[in-house]
């Protein structure tokens, strides 16, 4: 374990970190909040620490998968505490658990909060929040690469343990080019975005924390009913984007490119869209009666599945009245989640599809046991490495699942509670259902659960992997 | 650059490793998963799995924009059909390895034919430079440059070597003064020193000067230099075979040891000059009995790199005789850099490093190209021949004045087709031939080697 290029990359991390922090600083400004102060001090403070432990390159570059993997998680959960400061010191978050929660909701692009009155917080705040969801979309690190010039080879193990997705796929040679378009895909999308929505009519403070929320499928609202009270333009306008964030963002790349044939090769992407519309149509049909007509019953169910389907955790209406089997499916969706390679949680459609095919050749197996057949992925030829590869991921999140469902069920809320809250945690959705369903929050939860829910939203995020080697004692070993 | 790599065998590998390191933009095209799974894991290119020759796959490594196309699989065959199709799909120049000594008279029909902007054939490659080697015994590396008109030789310093002790300055007084000491090696250190420097006993150093200068230097530093008159060749491969070719062409006995019976009587049929033994290259007492102690020379090129070094091992210590030694596959060189072997040939790295050379070449259009490179002491050591363009910055500065980088040489300048080594009051000029030796890897402008 090489401890000082880990101090040296944490360093550089940091010291970006001080730079996102400077941005609520001009919001601020602009509003004249007395808040920004605190995010001024905590970007000096930040810097600081940035600075020391980065101030000395490490002769001994080496660095493996390993400490990509510690790098990465150490990355996340230092980003999360330094931004959780600004909201325990002014006094707006006043326990310092549910500032960190906030946080790690926010980067992880969760959006479940623990603020109950919206109305109460600080523009600073709510922007800084927005933000997080989306700088924790694409990735902090995958950030940094962009920009910084780090040594060659090593990136992949950083880009690797922080992507979304079984297999990352590099777009372009370089990874810092890739770390580069994919951004530039991620800014330029944004920016369609919000202006959509301005041609809606939406004011810009509005419309800025609302696209950038869209873009990381975050989900944080910046009123007690999130979006329902924006106009049906504006709600379309919203589920539009969020389904375009949960699709894989190298099949932009290749449409930019115009390497058609490529782009609607990727499975994932069809599956995405087959699963989308079907959910929509299902559910649709289901609450034509509670809505009184199409218009709104399409409009809502279209916003509810795309929202929960690509994980951002928007909502336009209390579902927690749709009838059970609406319900059901949107449970799904929020399992499911969108495509690798998107800014969205979730197990991944990709995943599913490789289960499934695994599932099915395990099956033809006993019926012909000698039968050799190789299954294909995009064309391509899959691995039983890497169908077993995702199995086992399966086996690991499932297991996650259950001991977070354990520790939660303390708290005394009721199995459907218990059960989404956890869900919406480890797949970054944000609401869940119950009592901490699209109305409510997660501030009456004990703070065990709330750690619990702290770490299920990292291992969501990061895809359990970084996290799990930062509990492994053996990570630490240096032999 | 883009860059395709199609097959990441041994070749492959060290091209890819040393071509990411330099910044090019590489995608490697194989069809075996693990082999791509070792390659991406460790290194920043895009691996394609798939067939090189399909033209598909070419089209999904964005043959169209690539401006080189690289193609080093098992298969000759292969090789220039990648090469054919990239060139007729694409606007990129291509290299292909042509190994097999079938093609050998035809390749630069092929070449013409297939549009290949070169063919390596590195097992030919590596026998010319070990040849090379045997018409300097004492030298561990021979390496020349501006035309073959200034060499570069490496040699050990003996105990009592007229070298040992000598402050680098006074060298004039036992040398001539065109020798000029570019890198020494003292144990895993490679320097590259000044003029108060003092070579001790152990020491390898590597000096520039001009062809003809080169007999009387060996005369002068007492270093025995008879000429190699038998060589003994162990291993019957393909790197034997034009190593013995190419031997026998300058009137050296060549003896070959090859353990297939079937494959020495091919080589008898191909080297109908050379005597041909069958039997094992580690057999003690067919060695003995074949006058390991009475030769001059030993090659040890069997496909076994362990068998190389135990059985160059065992020749320098019953004949102490020059030995060459094939050591492809284990990189162990701090070790290797301890025992006593002479001179250890890489077939892929001499082939990586006349790819790289072409690359770097390729890279520069301005016209103070790279015009050769040589990679020495292990790699560490770069020498590469420049021509100084017009606008160089270098032009008109004494070299005294010019803010060198550090752990940088000019060693020769080449004006006019007269050989200067340079001093501090020497200036470059337009059109003249400089040779820089240096530690900083991957220069490829003359400009470059200032701070």
């Amino acid at each position: 374990m090489n401890y000082k290029i880990i101090a040296y990359i944490l360093g550089k991390v940091m010291m970006f970190v001080s730079i996102f922090l400077l941005l609520p600083c001009i919001v601020a400004l602009v509003y004249k909040e007395s808040v920004g102060f605190y995010f001024l001090v905590t970007a000096a403070i930040s810097l600081a620490l940035g600075m020391l432990l980065s101030v000395k390159k490490p002769k001994d570059r080496s660095f493996y998968a390993r400490e990509g993997f510690v790098v990465v998680a150490l990355s996340w959960i230092s980003l999360s505490i330094l931004g959780a400061v600004p909201l325990y010191v002014s006094g707006e978050v006043p326990n310092i658990i549910d500032a960190i929660f906030e946080m790690v909701s926010g980067f992880t692009t969760t959006g479940a909060t623990i603020i109950n009155d919206l109305d109460a917080v600080s523009k600073s705040i709510l922007f800084w929040r927005s933000f997080s969801h989306w700088i924790g979309g694409m990735g902090v690190i995958v950030f940094i690469m962009a920009i910084l010039p780090m040594a060659g080879a090593n990136n992949m193990h950083l880009l690797r343990a922080e992507s979304s997705g079984s297999n990352v796929g590099k777009l372009v040679p370089k990874m810092k080019e890739t770390a580069k378009i994919l951004y530039l895909i991620y800014i330029s999308l944004t920016i369609l975005m919000i202006i959509a929505l301005s041609i809606s009519g939406m004011p810009l403070f509005e419309d800025i924390c609302i696209s950038i929320a869209t873009a990381g499928t975050g989900g944080f609202g910046l009123a007690g009913d999130s979006i329902a009270s924006y106009t049906p333009v504006q709600q379309w306008i919203i589920t539009i984007f969020m389904f375009i964030f949960g699709v894989n963002f190298s099949f932009y790349y290749l449409i930019i490119f115009r390497k058609f044939s490529q782009a609607f090769k990727l499975e994932e992407v069809r599956w995405y869209v087959i699963t989308y519309l079907a959910v929509v149509v299902l559910i649709t049909i289901n609450i034509y009666n509670l809505m009184g007509n199409t218009a709104d019953a399409l409009r809502h169910s279209a916003f509810q599945v795309a929202s929960l389907m690509s994980t951002t955790g928007f909502t336009t209406v209390n579902y927690e009245i749709w009838p059970e089997f609406s319900k059901g499916l949107l449970l799904l969706v929020m399992f499911t989640g969108s495509c690798a390679g998107s800014t969205a949680g979730g197990i991944k459609i990709s995943r599913l599809v490789i289960v499934a095919k695994g599932i099915r050749k395990e099956i033809k197996k006993l019926i012909h046991p000698q039968h050799i057949k190789i299954t294909k992925l995009d064309g391509k030829a899959l691995s039983d490495e890497s169908i077993k590869s995702v199995t086992i991921y399966f086996i690991i999140y499932i297991a996650l699942f259950v001991g977070s469902f354990i520790i939660v069920t303390f708290n005394g809320y009721d199995f459907e509670t218990n059960f989404t809250a956890v869900s919406s945690t480890i797949n970054n959705v944000g609401p869940a259902l119950g009592a901490a369903g699209p109305t409510e929050s997660f501030a009456a939860f004990s703070p065990l659960s709330k750690i619990v829910f702290i770490f299920n939203m990292l291992v969501g995020r990061l895809e359990i992997y970084p996290m799990l080697l930062l509990l492994m004692p053996s990570t630490w070993k240096n032999k | 650059m883009k860059i395709i790599i199609v097959g990441c065998g041994r070749v492959g590998y060290t091209l890819i490793e040393q071509l990411s390191k330099e910044g090019h933009d590489l995608t490697v095209i194989d069809r075996d998963e693990e082999k791509l799974a070792r390659v991406s894991s460790s290194m920043d290119v895009f691996c394609i799995n798939g067939n090189g020759t399909s033209h598909e796959t070419q089209a999904e490594a964005g043959i169209k924009e690539a401006d080189l196309l690289i193609s080093v699989t098992d298969s000759d065959e292969i090789n220039m059909l990648c090469c054919l199709i990239a060139k007729k799909v694409g606007n990129c120049q291509t290299i292909a390895r042509v190994r097999k000594p079938e093609y050998d008279v035809e390749v630069s029909f092929l070449k013409e034919e297939l549009g290949l902007s070169m063919a390596i054939n590195p097992e030919m490659t590596a026998a010319a430079e070990m040849s090379r080697l045997i018409q300097y015994p004492s030298a561990l590396e021979v390496e020349t440059f501006v035309k073959g008109r200034v060499t570069l030789i490496k040699v050990a310093i003996t105990d009592g070597s007229p070298l040992d002790g000598l402050v680098l300055k006074d060298i004039g007084k036992i040398a001539s003064k065109r020798t000029l000491v570019c890198i020494v090696q003292r144990g895993n250190e490679v320097i590259i020193p000044d003029g108060n420097f003092t070579l001790m006993a152990g020491d390898a150093v590597s000096l520039i000067l001009p062809v003809e200068e080169s007999s009387s230097f060996f005369k002068k530093m007492k270093i025995k230099s008879s000429p190699i008159k038998s060589v003994m060749i162990a291993g019957g491969g393909t790197t034997s075979y034009y190593l013995a070719r190419q031997l026998q062409k300058t009137g050296v006995d060549v003896k070959i040891i090859e353990e297939d019976r079937k494959r020495c009587e091919e080589l008898s049929e191909l080297l109908p000059q050379a005597m041909i033994v069958h039997g094992s290259c580690i057999d003690k007492s067919l060695l003995l009995s074949e006058g390991i102690t009475q030769t001059d020379a030993l090659a040890a090129l069997t496909d076994l790199d362990e068998e190389n070094i135990m059985l160059t091992l065992y020749a320098k210590r019953a004949a102490n005789c020059k030995t060459m030694t094939k050591v492809d596959k284990i990189n162990f060189k701090e070790v290797m850099d301890d025992l006593e072997m002479d001179t250890v040939v890489s077939v892929k790295a001499i082939t990586a490093a006349y790819i790289i050379r072409y690359v770097r070449a390729m890279q520069n259009s301005y016209g103070s190209k790279v015009q050769t490179l040589h990679r020495i002491c292990d790699e560490r050591v770069e020498a590469l021949e420049f021509r100084v363009r017009d606008n160089a910055k270098v032009v008109g500065k004494t070299l005294f004045e010019l803010q060198l980088k550090k752990n940088l040489l000019v060693c020769c300048i080449s004006r006019k087709g007269k050989i200067i080594t340079p001093s501090g009051q020497d200036m470059l000029m337009p059109g003249d031939g400089v040779i820089v030796v240096t530690t900083n890897i991957g220069l490829d402008d003359i400009d470059d080697i200032l701070e």
